[in-house]
């Protein structure tokens, strides 16, 4: 049996002709080249715009060789196929470019003494300082917040999935919905807004209440999800025995799904570690140590990046501390994604019934 | 639970004829035990404590904005200003306003379709075994802070749009809304380019959830009857997906819309309207506030408050939108990522 019986475009064959294998690459090949040289005659220089041409010149090479090779349909086929290569590729660019930036101008400077010392003595536009300051700030914010938002969500999942009936459940369904779309800034502004009717200056407690209203409808989604995975019959096998309800959900209910729920909310503050905008109102930001949450401004992570950035009129020793302050921040995130995940996938058999 | 927490200590009577609807109600309900009222208050109260928080945002903005906006001698919709020290405060928000949407118009434009076929390449495109890692990497993504995406886009991407600006004026700069100055490129086209990148994790996995909704069947029935695979994803993938995808797109919609630190350190405001989406100026709301903040008196910050609220009435009618959208057709549960 030969293959080039198949290729051929014959009547009587079940199959039309195809483009060989090699096709796609060759069309590939040819459009990068013929992109790099249109550019190098035109005298552009920027990778963007090379790149540009060439996905042009491969959707359409694609659409031209197989429409004339396979017939109309099968080269929308492949144009939708490139299409769909060339817009993956294209969001992959940016989105390597920020990982392999951070990384790689963040390690400049990251070292013990970055992470051990605050920017207490040293001006923005000299070298030296770090981010300690920023971490405690950081850490006792957000711990604070998720002190106040992970058991309130997690008890309003609870509410909605064990007893939520009627006009209320529906109303805080749908609020917890729309609570989840606030800009971070607005959560920011509300607090703000009662701190400047009760005369306060900036503190770390008040970042926190703001980040705590971000972080609720994050946990009370997911603490819903993984309560209705949660097998009724175990709660019917408990309720049968005479148990009440409430020792049911304590002791049947959130043990089964404990692991899904610990995912949601480390997830919830791997997200509200990240926010600038309500430290910004809220903490103001301060280069000494200050670990008293409830009285001064203090410093956050993402905060310091900012300042770095934007108050440093372009000094390079101020941007080496943002980028190496982002490769922490992204790290302390990333650690705590792949941890929740881990614990999810740990505990996922006992939900998964 | 329609279940009655009575003990029995008898063996189970035979079964009797159900009990009357009063009476099955009174049993369903259950809290009779001290415990059981108190967990139900804890948690019902943590529930109705969020529609306080809700109600509350709102009333306290409106009224330190009602504050600000009654001593304003300029328009609060239509002043091209932002003064807000002095005797003479005039500020309005119709700058912002704009800016505000045509960055997201931007980054929505950008965004959508891409993040529609990325959903597509991993859910029918893709190799499969790169399926999962891809995925994972794109989630990984979704949670990058926005104040790295800002200082990435502010450092890297700023200078890289150079060739893309010159490249646009010289072809399309006739058009008026591609002209070019040649000033740095932190314009209104580079924010809406480092908006739709950070958008485009939460509308691809929101996407991809839906996509792979998609009843087998329906695929399966179009490939025997001869359609090929852009046929199959044509016609039983996006029809069936449409109203996830547009849900998804108001959720990123929604996060542009109110997206502060990347706006704020890759624009270079001012207070006026530019025709020009790649000359320098204009501004967001949330990039405005973030800006103006620092040197704001108490005046001057209920006056940036009433910028807030303008924008958190603007989100919550997207993400209301988005919602109802989604609560039409209840089994696209991916939203809730």
């Amino acid at each position: 049996m030969s293959h080039a019986a198949i290729a051929d475009k014959r009547p009587g064959s079940l199959r039309g002709a195809r483009l060989p294998q090699w096709g796609p690459y060759a069309i590939a090949a040819g459009s990068v080249a013929a992109g790099l040289g249109i550019s190098a005659g035109a005298g552009l220089h920027s990778s963007i715009q090379w790149a540009l041409i060439a996905a042009v010149l491969y959707v359409l090479g694609t659409y031209g060789i197989a429409a004339r090779v396979e017939g109309r349909r099968q080269a929308k086929d492949r144009v939708a196929t490139s299409f769909v290569w060339v817009a993956f590729l294209l969001a992959v660019i940016p989105l390597a470019s920020l990982v392999w930036a951070t990384v790689k101008r963040g390690v400049k400077v990251l070292d013990g003494y970055f992470l051990t010392h605050s920017m207490g003595v040293v001006a923005d536009s000299e070298p030296g300082g770090g981010i300690y300051h920023a971490i405690l700030g950081s850490l006792e914010q957000v711990g604070l917040a998720t002190l106040i938002g992970a058991p309130i969500g997690v008890l309003t999942a609870i509410y909605l999935v064990e007893y939520g009936r009627g006009r209320l459940a529906k109303a805080v369904t749908f609020f917890v919905d729309v609570m989840t779309g606030i800009p971070s800034i607005v959560a920011g502004l509300f607090i703000l807004s009662i701190m400047l009717m009760l005369k306060m200056q900036p503190f770390g407690f008040a970042g926190s209440l703001a980040l705590a209203i971000l972080m609720m409808p994050v946990v009370v989604r997911s603490t819903e999800e993984m309560l209705k995975l949660v097998p009724n019959e175990l709660r019917e096998a408990s309720l049968a025995l005479g148990v009440p309800k409430w020792r049911t959900i304590l002791k049947v209910v959130l043990p089964t799904s404990i692991g899904g729920i610990t995912t949601g909310v480390m997830l919830a503050i791997a997200r509200i570690a990240g926010e600038t905008a309500p430290v910004l109102l809220l903490v103001f930001g301060n280069p000494f140590i200050n670990s008293n949450p409830f009285e001064g401004a203090q410093a956050s992570l993402p905060l310091y990046i900012y300042q770095q950035y934007s108050q440093s009129a372009g000094s390079t020793y101020a941007y080496d501390r943002a980028w190496a302050a982002s490769l922490t921040l992204i790290a302390f995130v990333m650690i705590l994604n792949l941890l929740a995940r881990g614990i999810a996938r740990w505990k996922a058999p006992k939900t998964g019934r | 639970m329609d279940i009655s927490t009575k003990t029995h200590d008898a063996p189970p009577p035979p079964p009797q004829p159900r009990p009357a609807p009063a009476e099955q109600k009174r049993a369903a309900r259950g809290a009779t035990r001290p415990g059981d009222r108190i967990f139900l208050g804890l948690t019902r109260g943590s529930g109705i404590l969020l529609l306080v928080i809700m109600a509350a945002i709102a009333v306290f903005l409106s009224y330190r904005a009602s504050l600000a906006i009654s001593k304003d001698n300029g328009n609060f919709l239509t002043t091209f200003e932002w003064v807000t020290a002095g005797l003479e405060p005039r500020f309005g928000i119709a700058v912002l306003a704009v800016g505000t949407v045509v960055s997201s118009i931007i980054a929505m434009a950008i965004a959508v379709p891409i993040a529609v076929a990325i959903a597509l390449f991993l859910t029918h495109y893709a190799p499969r075994r790169l399926r999962g890692p891809i995925a994972y990497v794109i989630d990984l993504l979704a949670a990058v802070p926005s104040i790295v995406y800002g200082l990435w886009g502010a450092l890297i991407l700023v200078p890289h749009m150079n060739g893309l600006f010159g490249w646009l004026d010289d072809y399309l700069g006739w058009t008026g809304i591609f002209a070019w100055d040649e000033g740095a490129p932190r314009a209104m086209l580079t924010v809406g380019i480092l908006l739709a990148i950070m958008i485009l994790p939460i509308i691809t996995n929101v996407s991809r959830e839906v996509f792979r909704q998609v009843p087998q069947m329906h695929e399966e029935a179009a490939l025997a009857l001869g359609a090929t695979r852009w046929e199959v994803v044509r016609m039983a993938v996006l029809p069936f997906g449409r109203s996830g995808v547009i849900s998804a797109s108001m959720l990123g919609l929604g996060r542009a819309l109110g997206e502060t630190m990347a706006v704020a350190t890759v624009l270079s405001p001012d207070f006026d309207l530019h025709a020009s989406l790649l000359n320098p100026g204009g501004g967001t709301f949330a990039q405005n506030i973030a800006a103006k903040f620092s040197e704001a008196d108490e005046f001057g910050r209920d006056a940036l408050i009433a910028s807030g609220l303008v924008l958190f009435v603007i989100t919550l009618l997207v993400n209301g939108a988005a919602r109802l959208i989604i609560a039409r057709r209840k089994e696209y549960s991916g939203a809730n990522a």
